[in-house]
């Protein structure tokens, strides 16, 4: 026998063998998948962000499927993808409150004092590690926009005074921007509750002014001034409870001294300038 | 009897030999490690002095590593200089005591040097008190071991090097571990600093006790004392003072490197044996102590002088008269720097502890902590170029890094966010010593880029540390 062909024919004897172990296995140990789930997964943002607290967003149409959810607990889809799923699947597509990415702090670059230079590496957490940057603020925004790296949606732009507009068309609510944030002050919140405390400083009176301008000094008037139970005192701040008290209006921040609590109408930071083109180009370079 | 130079005797030129040539040659040393500058000459020969008392104190709940302390004193209630003002809030924790007769004047959140606010206790001092306590020596033969490490925390001893890690956690030895060697740390390796030069210098008689202490209650054979050879002073007087009790105590020159003092190091340099990654080194039999944790243990059993003072070198250009002080823990940074007519106006960066692993600090409001070993101020800024270059890939921080890490890909995986990878390159091992950031041509600031992963690493929990 020619040496020459024992090769070609061991290889040919072993693809015939794999395919046919394949094609057996393909047969025997085939997952049935419910052929909705891909429909629905098409039909889905793909942004995979996990806002709806699924890995991703096949998981979320699986747990869709098994009707475990509902379509509107996808913050990203808009409503008529929400109606097209709700649809294909026959369920009803829930009701879920819009919510939107807002900075529990107000105090920029204008407000919040500068007590020291910070020449370190321009990112929030790693000037949270030093020394917390150079706003006297131990609370306060660090203005070196992780949020905005962090945000896939490009929601967040930091504005000239140094503080993240979150876009209310863009935001998702995924809730990047909140674990990326050293000092913890985005909070997902309806847009609907448009009462919200800019400030997170545990001071009080002299001791918080003395940090900012625009800091809350737990002087209480918009507690006594809010329908009874709505805001409490907490820690020096109000804590805003929309469930236990009654409507919500503005005048509960009339009597704020310092403005530290807003009634808010849509975007919270607007830049009457726009986004500071050098400031992008910075963030650019260094990412 | 000095022999003639011409016809120098054996035993002068043995010395000679000694002293000079050979003297490298019996040095103990590590791998890797960097050369600062040692800054040291204008505070190393200036005798500890104490600073006057001043007003007000403020005492943070969580100057030391782990739980912070619970106050147990109200606002207004009196309080004795050394009477405990918080007791340990878990087993990682310390109690805090009053430096100073006088007031509790306020308990509220103020400022400390790591830029943060804390709660603190704030005691006015009574001027007219003569700020005399009683002094009478405790019992520390016949302890036992639970004791020892309760009496420790009670004195709220913490490491005096700057981690400020409770020393009585060091102290409690699990089941079936067992301490065969002290090991007192004097390297003290960072530049500027010579705080614990003086102490060695002025009070061996206190180092020695405390060592004594330490060997009786610990169970441990022998003591060792590591010195950097720049403080010849201190080796001498120590050798002077141990005497005949060299079998067991004995003191070790150590070659002038940084981070010569970092424990682990230490212990590479004496015993040449390496502290497994992620161990303590009481895995290894040994126990490392700072001399000024020695020195307060020694003043605590004789004097029932709790952890209220400590010796901060006061040194930089933009202090005009610099001062190794004794310094009630509390004492507001202003007022130290007053002290040391270091308020010029041209002051552009205050250090807290040494330059390489030191803390700037934010305000002048900060008070002197436990783990404070120097108040570092300077008229200009000591980077002159900010500027950060891109990695030239030169090496010079694998060279320099005496844990054999990767710093310049660590760095560059930081940059990345590949923090979950970074654990791979043992990124846990760093105990953030700046060699690496010191010896980088380009200004990369590779220990700011660990810490912020490290920092990330513990936020989303999965760290091997």
């Amino acid at each position: 026998m020619n040496n020459i062909l024992v090769a070609p024919a061991i290889m040919t004897g072993l693809g015939v063998l794999f395919s046919v172990i394949l094609a057996v296995a393909y047969r025997l140990l085939r997952v049935e998948e419910d052929p909705r789930v891909e429909e629905t997964e098409t039909l889905l943002p793909g942004s995979n962000c996990g806002a709806c607290g699924e890995p991703g967003c096949h998981a979320f149409a699986e747990k869709l499927v098994q009707g475990s959810l509902k379509p509107s607990q996808c913050t990203v889809a808009t409503s008529e993808t929400i109606d097209a799923v709700a649809e294909l699947l026959d369920v009803d597509p829930g009701a879920q409150e819009r919510r939107i990415a807002r900075l529990r702090c107000a105090g920029g670059k204008a407000q919040a004092y500068q007590i020291a230079e910070y020449l370190g590496f321009e990112n929030c957490r790693a000037a949270a590690v030093v020394s917390g940057g150079g706003k006297g603020c131990a609370w306060g925004c660090l203005g070196l926009g992780d949020c905005r790296v962090a945000c896939d949606f490009h929601a967040i732009e930091m504005n000239s005074n140094g503080l993240p507009a979150v876009s209310p068309e863009r935001c998702t609510a995924c809730g990047d921007c909140v674990e990326a944030c050293p000092r913890n002050l985005f909070q997902l919140v309806p847009v609907s509750q448009r009462l919200f405390v800019q400030c997170s400083t545990p001071l009080r009176s002299d001791a918080a002014l003395a940090l900012c301008r625009v800091a809350c000094d737990a002087c209480g008037r918009c507690a006594s001034d809010a329908a009874p139970g709505l805001i409490r005192m907490v820690e020096n701040l109000p804590l805003i409870d929309y469930s236990a008290g009654g409507p919500a209006r503005p005048d509960a921040t009339y009597r704020c001294p310092t403005g530290a609590i807003q009634w808010l109408e849509g975007a919270q930071f607007n830049d009457p300038v726009g986004p500071n083109k050098q400031h992008q180009s910075h963030y650019a370079h260094s990412h | 009897m000095a022999a003639h130079p011409a016809n120098p005797t054996w035993r002068a030129r043995m010395k000679w030999l000694m002293n000079n040539p050979l003297s490298k040659l019996l040095e103990y040393s590590f791998a890797h490690g960097v050369h600062p500058q040692e800054h040291k000459a204008g505070t190393m020969a200036l005798s500890m002095q104490r600073m006057p008392f001043s007003s007000r104190y403020l005492v943070p709940v969580n100057q030391h590593l782990g739980a912070p302390s619970k106050p147990v004193v109200k606002v207004g209630d009196p309080v004795l200089r050394g009477q405990v003002i918080a007791e340990p809030g878990a087993f990682i924790s310390t109690c805090l005591h009053s430096p100073v007769t006088g007031r509790v004047h306020a308990i509220d959140n103020r400022r400390y040097p790591g830029g943060m606010f804390s709660l603190s206790i704030t005691i006015e001092s009574d001027p007219y008190d003569t700020q005399r306590i009683p002094e009478h020596p405790r019992d520390w033969r016949h302890l036992t071991a639970d004791q020892f490490v309760a009496e420790i925390q009670q004195a709220g001893i913490v490491g005096l090097g700057g981690a400020a890690f409770p020393s009585h956690v060091k102290y409690s030895i699990p089941e079936g571990q067992h301490i065969d060697h002290l090991l007192v740390n004097g390297a003290e390796c960072e530049p500027y600093l010579t705080s614990d030069h003086r102490l060695m210098v002025e009070r061996p008689d206190a180092l020695l006790k405390g060592i004594e202490i330490l060997l009786h209650n610990l169970g441990a054979k022998s003591a060792t004392i590591g010195v950097e050879t720049n403080k010849p002073d201190a080796i001498a007087t120590l050798r002077e003072h141990i005497g005949s009790d060299s079998q067991r105590i004995r003191v070790v020159p150590l070659r002038v490197k940084y981070p010569q003092g970092a424990e682990k190091m230490l212990i590479k340099s004496i015993f040449k044996q390496e502290v497994p990654a992620g161990g303590l080194p009481r895995d290894l039999g040994i126990i490392v102590n700072n001399v000024g944790s020695v020195v307060a243990i020694a003043d605590w059993f004789e004097r029932s002088m709790p952890l209220i003072e400590r010796v901060v070198t006061v040194a930089g250009d933009g202090v005009a008269k610099p001062a190794n002080l004794i310094v009630p823990v509390g004492t507001p940074l202003r007022e130290v720097l007053r002290f040391c007519e270091g308020m010029q106006s041209d002051i552009s960066q205050i250090v807290m502890g040494g330059p390489m692993m030191g803390t700037s600090v934010v305000s002048l409001d900060v008070p002197v902590l436990k783990g404070t070993s120097g108040i570092l101020a300077f008229r200009k800024l000591q980077r002159t170029d900010s500027r950060e270059y891109p990695c030239i890939r030169c090496g010079r921080c694998l060279e320099a890094c005496p844990y054999f890490l990767n710093p310049s890909r660590l760095a560059r995986l930081a940059k990345a966010r590949l923090f979950a990878e970074m654990q791979s390159y043992s990124v846990g091992d760093c105990v953030e010593c700046g060699s690496c950031t010191y010896s980088c041509p380009s200004g990369i600031p590779i220990v700011q880029l660990i810490r912020l992963a490290k920092s990330q690493l513990r936020q989303s929990g999965d760290t091997r540390e």
